[in-house]
């Protein structure tokens, strides 16, 4: 089995603190990790493959830097790792973002796709059922259990808002997964070492064969026009006073909406 | 980068700092340097008082055509043959839309009958787009993207708005891809821009506590997801008629089969998204142990436990209890949020909820700005009493 595991780069959210004067986001000093629901991606694939015998590949679009993430996934037990990294992928939004990753795939050779339900920082869950589009693949998303793996077809579970679905379709496939699936291994002290040395692969637009009209800023359909800060609710009331006296006015507030 | 520092204009007088919400702009050598963070989000061009801010012209895409696409479309999807309240959420949202932009709004039924038809015309909706096929019953992504898009070739609607259900969230995006137009996923808001015409699509920005307002200026048709409960209903007509078109589906197969559906009743989120209050925890608890006084609280309230993604995270209580943009969007009368901060992520699954009520240490905390009542405090100080004054409220004595 050929398996590509697509990863991104996201910061720590749990370590993401927020400046109060701003209410924006501060970078500085947060570390970089791999999305924790791709995470469980690897972890699948590392299983597929320790059942059929194979290849691991991670892939990732970001910026140079992204090779942390890739090297992390080797020490894990990937196989193989390809950065997607040019200019040209900058200001991408899921469409262009997905037609760069579908160029890589197509170039790989793959039987089985697999990505995390969504990233943390953007969390649209578009990417992978784009990505499968792009390849004209079948797509099966939340997968919370892998039943069977065969030749030729796949058995999953996919998680629906009121209960499951089992799934079965041929392969070439992209597969979302969701925690539920696995618990992701930690690395091993050899994982480390061969992660150290280990060969990221660097491709750019023009390795992949991307037209530039599709990628980056310039292929993204969507466009950010403004960000702003939520604005407060106009009848907001403080309770102010001793912790007797907040509590004591909140169940007045209660009692005199009938809440209580 | 679409966005440059003329360096021979810069000063380095870093005004712009401050005003980049994504920590993308820093100094060296004297001068601004817009770094790889950068989201194109423009703040920081007006705030430059050099002008040294610039945005490079983007080229149109190739093929861009944006004329001859009119009306508004909602999915609406259907789970074993009946049509999901968020349907009725969006038509509520999707008449608005058409009636500024004076336009027909047509709705979406796959693997439904005509009576759930006829229930999106009382709805709003003035035609309905139908196909009662087989393969259409169980929710399949390959057959239900094939047809929508074809659809969509077919009769060039402007908007197009689904779901953002775990059936919207999985194929919405293959048409978008087929379509080679734009999706924003999760929006909040949806309005018209007055001069363009265009769908201002407003949802939680990355990280942060922040909202982007987002355009699909060059492709059509431009397409959004909505979470169930964000949306208000419209107005329901029983007397409203409209047009049911049969659709052929001839031709749409699948590599793909659904051979059961297994459902799995979770009490919880149930009681959670249907809970008239919901006692909520987050970081700010800092220990499992904090869940046990909420559920006091609780218990004495006769309501739902929920939880932001940080508690979530940190193994103190399971998923399932997370409200927010990763978790359930709630509506209920009362949502008392302790210890939670209030990132927008969090903000956005419970602010339409009728009273909110916020207890946190940080007076600053973002959860202030959209609560009804405040208290600034120490949760441990202020749930025991509360839980207390509520037991002689209601004769209960201690």
């Amino acid at each position: 089995m050929n398996i590509i595991v697509c990863v991104k780069q996201v910061p720590d959210t749990s370590e993401v603190k927020i400046n109060p004067e701003t209410g924006t986001l501060i970078r500085e000093g947060v570390p970089s990790i791999i999305n924790p629901l791709d995470m469980h991606a690897i972890e699948a694939g590392l299983q597929i493959k320790e059942k059929t015998g194979g290849r691991v590949t991670v892939l990732s679009m970001g910026p140079p830097q992204a090779e942390t993430a890739l090297r992390d996934a080797i020490s894990m037990g990937a196989d193989d790792a390809v950065l997607l990294t040019d200019r040209a992928f900058a200001g991408s939004d899921t469409w262009a973002t997905s037609y760069t990753l579908s160029s890589a795939i197509s170039k790989l050779n793959a039987d089985i796709i697999i990505c995390g339900k969504q990233a943390i920082d953007g969390d649209t869950a578009q990417v992978g059922p784009e990505v499968a589009e792009f390849l004209n693949i079948p797509h099966i998303s939340y997968v919370r259990k892998i039943e069977n793996v065969a030749e030729s077809s796949i058995k999953v579970q996919r998680l629906m808002d009121e209960g499951y679905d089992v799934v079965e379709t041929k392969l070439p496939v992209l597969l979302t997964v969701v925690k539920e699936l696995n618990e992701p291994r930690l690395p091993s002290l050899r994982g480390k070492m061969t992660a150290k040395k280990a060969e990221i692969k660097k491709w750019s637009a023009s390795d992949i064969g991307a037209d530039e009209n599709n990628t980056g800023l310039k292929g993204s359909p969507t466009q950010v026009r403004n960000i702003f800060a939520p604005e407060a609710k106009k009848d907001r009331t403080m309770l102010e006073g001793k912790p007797e006296e907040q509590v004591d006015a909140l169940i007045q507030e209660l009692r005199r909406l009938k809440c209580l | 980068m679409p966005v440059i520092v003329n360096i021979d204009k810069c000063n380095g007088c870093e005004e712009c700092l401050a005003s980049c919400p994504f920590d993308a702009i820093v100094i060296k050598e004297g001068k601004a340097f817009i770094n790889e963070y950068c989201e194109v989000c423009m703040a920081c061009i007006s705030v430059c008082p050099e002008g040294a801010i610039i945005e490079v012209e983007k080229e149109k895409p190739k093929g861009a055509d944006v004329g001859g696409y009119e009306g508004v479309w909602v999915f609406a999807e259907q789970r074993g043959g009946e049509v999901a309240s968020v349907a009725y959420e969006l038509l509520g949202v999707g008449r608005k839309l058409a009636d500024e932009l004076d336009t027909e709004l047509s709705s979406v039924l796959f693997g439904a009958s005509d009576t759930e038809a006829q229930e999106l015309i009382r709805w709003g909706a003035d035609k309905v787009y139908l196909s009662n096929a087989q393969i259409f019953e169980r929710f399949n992504d390959e057959p239900y993207s094939e047809l929508l898009s074809s659809l969509i070739r077919e009769h060039k609607p402007e908007i197009v708005v689904a779901g953002a259900t775990p059936i919207g969230r999985s194929f919405i995006p293959r048409v978008a891809a087929k379509l080679r137009t734009g999706l924003t996923a999760d929006c909040t808001s949806l309005e018209i821009e007055k001069e363009t015409g265009n769908l201002l699509q407003i949802r939680p920005a990355f990280g942060g506590n922040i909202m982007a307002t987002i355009l699909c200026p060059n492709s059509r048709p431009q397409m959004a997801t909505v979470r169930p409960r964000v949306m208000k209903r419209g107005q329901y007509d029983e007397g409203r008629t409209g047009e049911i078109i049969d659709v052929k589906a001839d031709g749409i197969s699948s590599r793909t089969r659904v051979l059961d559906t297994i459902k799995e009743a979770s009490e919880i989120s149930f009681n959670l998204q249907e809970a008239e209050i919901i006692v909520s925890g987050g970081r700010g608890l800092g220990d499992p142990k904090g869940f046990k006084l909420l559920q006091e609280l609780a218990q004495l309230l006769d309501c739902a436990v929920g939880a932001s993604r940080a508690a979530v995270d940190a193994g103190w209580i399971p998923y399932r209890h997370q409200v927010g943009q990763t978790g359930k969007t709630v509506c209920p009368k009362i949502y008392i949020a302790c210890g939670i901060s209030g990132a927008v992520q969090h903000l956005v699954g419970m602010q339409s909820s009728d009273i909110i009520v916020a207890i946190n240490k940080n007076a600053e905390a973002p959860i202030f700005n959209v609560a009804t009542y405040g208290i600034v405090g120490d949760l441990y100080e202020i749930v025991p009493l509360l839980i207390k004054k509520i037991k002689e409220v209601k004769g209960m004595g201690n």
